[in-house]
């Protein structure tokens, strides 16, 4: 029989519709072969466009269904779902990316990147034209979480897990469970102590009997999918092997000490917040006149982001000194103290004489080191004149930057991180603290520059999608798989040599069968067979040739 | 008469080198229309039949790239095996006439959406340089 395929176009609002001809490329789509309908739609992953998918289904009678939007990495999942509650097999259905790896990638040639996805939508079509439904099979999930990093984000993650009732392990590099928090005085925006909140966390963690914590130790390597992680920790008593369910990224973040600016590394008047922090911790801040500057180091042509929190430190360290008698000036770009308690904090602030002082990016202040103090002379572009300021210390208020080995753990998890080196979530609405490989996700500053508050939040979130797997005690594994013709296979055993998983074995005929548990999907077999008994499902070579073809035929 | 536009197949991996195309979108760096992507779960899924196959078609040049050596691999060593292959085509290439260059492996990760935007420029400015590939023509003197 003839397949009907159902063809569904994206616009994505404007990221693909600005710069591909979406109804042109709709009225492409119609004319090619096995394909029963074509539309567009403004967003197909919203619940109105998943509707339509279902709805075109039943009433074209779809056997098999394209999306050309973004990335399968992402969104294959939804659409498979959509199309299983239409009654078609998830394996009929196919995506093509005309998003990520098109529109946003060709933005100044609209002609070439509508030819480019009429291109992708054809290759997409030839191979669901060969595609066949498949059956998933199930494996167990390991009920136990890694956690690396034993910071607030990672101690609370693990906690939570835990009290559901699964076992939990904390890979923590330094000799301390408490990250940045152990090096902080008090936390805004109630001025709690950060020993109140770090040490009874810390105290939870170190006696729950579901938690091992593993200090001095770093990740060696990790191997596996989810429900089933191999991992090896280097521990300082030699390398220690984990077999886990899920994986959470609690790294956190590094405080950048930009050594060269505004005199810092050179004059030893001038400290960075989180310095700040430590000498109110101690009590031994004796300068009278505090220079505090905003985006140090941030917000640069190096390190374009915003680092968030930076403001609401700046505010809170000026109010405590501002008490014990000091005055301070705080010369900012964009004062971003965000939300209802930090806006109130800065109003505070402002009332209690802390003063405000915008500079330009362009325009940065210039300190010079004297014996009775640090001059800081900047441009104020409100008062239109440049005003100088003499004062005993300087505070830079400095990034979050990312760890330092985050580059060889995302490599080693095989994850994304971003263009400013951060861990890189799937989707940042969809799915904001999972990342696109099943089974590993990622909360607190490791992802971004955040708050306490805010990364205790994405802590128990990540929590709760850590533990629903393990709560189901089973998930559904891919059906891509590879599959020996028994008629063809010779027995020559060569497919057994190359899989990396012992998928394969010699069955009582002497030819090769494959495992199905074991069986990750890779292909290698299906590439190395000299017989081609061996189909790779969902991979078959007819797809892949059928898609190489039509990538290359004329439209 | 317009430019010389090469046709560039890539088979990226899903887990990495598929990801740093998506990454080089989802950071909007611009690279040339000229590659078709054929997505595969690893490196080590693809023939060396797939790339004879897909110059047979009319490709000027295809683009194998997988997870980094020697530990990226989400397979654990399919990236090896694409690395043997693509050696072992290369000299194939060579004997039928093809030039070797036409094949290209690259290891890019998922962070890597930079590398693959350059490696697309500069596998299509490569190929403008080369000309067609000389196998349509012989395809066609065959008929």
């Amino acid at each position: 029989m003839a397949p009907r395929i159902g063809v569904f176009i994206c616009r994505c609002g404007i990221n693909i519709a600005a710069y591909v001809d979406v109804p042109k490329v709709v009225e492409y789509a119609k004319t090619l072969p096995g394909v029963a309908y074509a539309e567009e739609n403004m967003y197909t992953c919203s619940s109105d466009g998943l509707n339509k998918i279902k709805e075109a289904i039943k009433k074209h009678n779809l056997d098999r269904v394209v999306v050309a939007s973004c990335t399968p990495r992402t969104h294959e999942p939804l659409f498979q779902a959509t199309c299983e509650e239409a009654g078609v097999n998830k394996y009929l259905f196919e995506m093509a990316n005309i998003r990520d790896q098109c529109s946003w990638v060709h933005m100044r040639e609209p002609e070439k990147a509508t030819k480019k996805a009429k291109d992708l939508i054809r290759m997409a079509v030839a191979k669901a034209a060969l595609l066949e439904p498949d059956d998933e099979p199930e494996i167990d999930v390991i009920p136990s979480t890694l956690v690396i990093g034993g910071g607030v984000s990672g101690m609370r993650a693990a906690l939570s897990v835990a009290d559901q009732g699964f076992d939990v392990t904390i890979v923590e590099k330094e000799p301390a469970l408490g990250g940045k928090l152990r090096g902080f005085d008090s936390l805004f925006p109630h001025k709690q102590k950060a020993s109140e909140v770090l040490e009874p966390l810390i105290e939870k963690v170190t006696t729950h009997p579901r938690i091992r914590v593993l200090t001095e130790s770093r990740l060696k390597s990790v191997y596996g999918f989810i429900g089933n992680f191999d991992i090896g920790v280097e521990t300082g008593k030699g390398v220690e092997t984990l077999k886990v369910g899920t994986i959470i990224v609690a790294v956190g973040a590094e405080v950048l000490k930009p050594r060269g600016l505004y005199l810092y590394g050179e004059d030893p008047r001038v400290v960075t917040q989180s310095e700040l922090e430590q000498l109110l911790h101690t009590g031994s801040v004796n300068a009278e006149k505090i220079v505090m500057i905003q985006c140090s180091g941030s917000r640069s042509a190096e390190r374009p982001y915003c680092s968030r929190i930076c403001c609401n430190e700046a505010v809170k360290n000026a109010l405590n000194v501002t008490e014990k008698g000091k005055e301070v000036y705080i010369l900012y770009r964009d004062l971003q103290t965000y939300g209802i308690h930090y806006s109130r904090l800065e109003q505070e602030a402002k009332r209690k004489g802390i003063r405000f002082l915008k500079y330009q990016a362009d325009k940065p202040p210039t300190i010079t080191a004297e014996p009775n103090g640090l001059k800081v002379s900047v441009y104020s572009p409100t008062v239109n004149e440049t005003v100088e300021v003499t004062a005993n210390m300087l505070v830079l208020s400095t990034p979050l930057v990312p760890v330092s080995d985050a580059k060889e753990l995302s490599q080693m998890l095989k994850v994304p991180l971003d263009s400013n080196g951060f861990f890189m979530e799937a989707h940042v609405k969809l799915r904001p603290i999972d990342f696109a490989t099943d089974g590993i996700f990622v909360c607190g500053t490791a992802h971004s520059p955040k708050d306490i508050g805010e990364s205790v939040a994405q802590a128990l979130g990540v929590a709760s999608r850590a533990s629903i797997p393990m709560a189901k005690k089973r998930v559904r594994t891919a059906a891509i798989m590879s599959q020996v013709d028994q008629t063809r296979c010779s027995g020559c055993g060569t497919c057994i040599d190359v899989c990396p998983y012992n998928a394969l074995r010699k069955n009582e005929k002497g030819l090769a069968e494959t495992i199905a548990a074991v069986c990750k999907g890779c292909g290698v077999c299906g590439a190395t067979c000299p017989e081609k008994a061996i189909t790779m499902h969902h991979f078959t070579d007819e797809q892949i040739q059928a898609q190489g073809l039509a990538a290359l035929e004329e439209d | 008469m317009s430019e010389y536009e090469p046709k560039l197949v890539g088979f990226l991996c899903n887990w990495c080198s598929y990801a740093g195309a998506d990454l080089a979108g989802v950071s909007r760096f611009q690279y040339p229309t000229n590659l078709r992507v054929i997505r595969v779960m690893c490196s080590g899924r693809v023939h060396p039949a797939h790339i004879l196959e897909a110059f047979k078609d009319g490709a000027d040049g295809v683009l194998v790239a997988g997870c980094h050596i020697p530990t990226d691999c989400h397979y654990i060593s399919g990236n090896f095996k694409a690395q043997r292959r693509v050696a072992m085509v290369k000299k194939l290439m060579e004997q039928l006439g093809i030039e070797p260059e036409r094949l290209r492996l690259e290891w890019i990760s998922a962070a890597e959406g930079d590398k693959f935007a350059k490696t697309i420029r500069e596998m299509t400015e490569d190929l403008k340089k080369l000309g067609p590939s000389p196998v349509a023509k012989v395809l066609k003197e065959a008929d």
